[in-house]
């Protein structure tokens, strides 16, 4: 079975001067979480789609979904937490078939594509995990202190991290219980899990408008994608 | 739902665009799986179309052949994955004498609106068909230009007198190809002659009683009716030698798109009393015929399969320039494009 699980655990703290989390904010007529889950509804393969949200806003996300069967649950503390949920969830709804993969986005990527998840689909079957990525076209420097520059990989070996990132379930379930308390709170990123302890996780050739709206900029840039004018955008 | 178009801004130039689309309820929605590229397209594509033409029409998303898959139909008659062909014809309003492809109000995609290069497309219930089953689904990408054919024929039926032992066409290109293999289905035992201009390309038109170059005609009284699927600059000496070596009281079918206008030996159209009727695009009726008749007859089918010239995958946009530039060099067959993207 494919399931899609929509992590929308925005607490909306960088989108200025709305108390609304960002999954909520209104892309022209909707609310961009709706947009998101529709993508996956819509797409011919994924057989069931759940949403992930903070504790308070599950009734609120709940009504926004209303009609469309979709579950919501309470997400966790942290992106791992979140993930063990939909885990757990999977487990008691749909079993532990070896063939059950589960597709994990983030609800503030409207933008994604019906090829991106086809993809990851077929990528999760045939490698166990995969990554959405586009290739990197600023250069990438990291640092360890926030002041120097410890070292700048060559370019053309950077990509940038987007969703949908897509595992095989049992797998998945696998490799997070044998993470150690440490390992489990370093680890924010699920494919890292997969790459830490050997196993390949396959590159899956993202878009450069499978856009994360974080900030007001990004809002913008989303509804300009979208085709509405500035003055249409301050009306909504 | 937010979905993505690829639209031509100008000539060799697709941008993506997207756009949020209420989901309409009498509709069904539709992922197409395989495109094919029209002439028509092309010459969007190439800028060979008039530039009053190229700024009133673009942007615009491109190709109206296409069979997709059904993704959601509200009313649970299709099932999800059910292959279907959309008709890109959509008429706004009903007439009682004027097909609904002929009404000026009927909106085309690719042409009025946006055609099918897009992630999703809406399709109204009434303006699709079913894959025809034993068929090739790349052959069902270009069901669109098979029901032309069949509609130049469905008129040909209600306009020709009955007369129909010898029929020819002139054209040795796809749509020759096609309007003499649907014409050879249709009425086999007829004489079936093509002429064209290429040895090459009429040797591939087997199923023909007689392949001829236009220079070797020599009879005044070739054919009782027929078709002409030359179009281009070609159009004029085409329709000329028909009204020439046609029989009296014959009719005359033009399919071909010209850009130009066509001097034509009026004199003799009247002399001999003969009918021409143009035939452009189609509507559902001619959908259902040319699928059914690749449903019964499987030669036709298979002689289909002839005309796919090249199957390329689409991922990107890059891709899509791919398949428009391979398509420019192919003089004969469809290009089909394995929508991915």
């Amino acid at each position: 079975m494919i399931i899609a699980a929509i992590f929308a655990g925005g607490n909306g703290s960088r989108m200025g001067n709305s108390n609304l989390p960002k999954q909520f904010l209104m892309l022209g007529t909707k609310p961009i979480l709706v947009h998101t889950v529709e993508k996956f509804l819509i797409h011919p393969r994924v057989e069931r789609v759940i949403v992930l949200c903070p504790r308070a806003w599950m009734s609120y996300t709940e009504d926004l979904l209303v009609g469309t069967g979709v579950p919501v649950l309470e997400g966790g503390e942290t992106r791992n937490g979140t993930l063990q949920n939909a885990l757990d969830y999977t487990a008691a709804a749909f079993g532990t078939q070896e063939d059950h993969i589960l597709i994990t986005h983030d609800a503030v990527r409207p933008f994604v594509t019906q090829r991106i998840i086809g993809e990851n689909i077929n990528a999760a079957l045939e490698h166990g995990a995969c990554d959405t990525v586009i290739p990197a076209t600023d250069t990438i420097v990291q640092s360890e202190d926030g002041v120097y520059i410890f070292t700048i990989p060559e370019r053309r070996t950077c990509y940038q991290g987007q969703t949908p990132q897509t595992f095989r379930t049992n797998k998945l379930r696998k490799l997070i219980e044998s993470l150690t308390d440490t390992e489990s709170e370093i680890l924010t990123d699920a494919c890292k899990i997969f790459s830490m302890r050997g196993e390949p996780v396959a590159m899956v050739q993202g878009e450069i408008h499978n856009i994360k709206i974080t900030y007001p900029y990004d809002m913008k840039v989303a509804q300009a994608l979208l085709g509405i004018h500035l003055e249409e955008a301050e009306a909504q | 739902m937010i979905n993505v178009l690829y639209r031509l801004t100008a000539p060799g130039m697709i941008e993506l665009a997207c756009e949020e689309q209420a989901m309409p309820v009498d509709q069904v929605l539709l992922r197409p799986v395989l495109l094919s590229i029209c002439k028509a397209d092309q010459r969007y594509y190439q800028g060979q179309r008039s530039p009053e033409v190229l700024k009133a029409k673009l942007p615009m998303a491109l190709i109206h052949e296409c069979c997709a898959e059904v993704v959601n139909d509200p009313r649970g008659e299709l099932p999800a994955g059910t292959l279907v062909v959309p008709v890109p014809n959509l008429p706004t309003q009903i007439d009682p004498y004027i097909a609904e492809n002929y009404l000026p109000a009927s909106k085309f995609r690719s042409s009025g609106f946006d055609g099918y290069l897009q992630e999703y497309v809406y399709a109204p219930r009434d303006h699709l068909v079913c894959a025809p089953r034993n068929t090739l689904p790349e052959v069902s990408a270009f069901l669109e230009l098979i029901s032309v054919s069949a509609h130049a024929i469905s008129r040909f039926e209600r306009i020709a007198h009955q007369r129909r032992e010898r029929l020819a066409v002139w054209g040795d290109g796809n749509v020759g190809y096609i309007t003499a293999l649907l014409l050879r289905a249709f009425y086999p035992n007829a004489e079936l002659i093509v002429l064209g201009t290429v040895f090459e390309k009429l040797s591939l038109f087997s199923f023909a009683d007689r392949r001829m170059h236009v220079d070797d005609v020599r009879t005044k009284n070739l054919c009782d009716h027929a078709f002409e699927c030359v179009g281009g600059a070609g159009a004029r000496a085409a329709i000329n030698q028909m009204i020439d070596v046609i029989a009296p009281e014959g009719a005359l079918s033009l399919l071909g798109v010209s850009e130009n206008f066509v001097d034509i030996n009026t004199r003799m159209v009247l002399e001999k009393g003969l009918r021409l009727f143009g035939s452009s695009r189609s509507g559902t009726a001619d959908f259902a015929r040319a699928a059914e008749i690749l449903e019964r007859d499987p030669h036709v089918g298979q002689a289909l399969e002839r005309l796919v010239a090249q199957v390329v995958r689409v991922r990107s946009i890059a891709d899509i320039h791919k398949a428009f530039a391979l398509d420019a060099q192919q003089n004969f067959g469809k290009t089909v494009l394995e929508w991915q993207i």
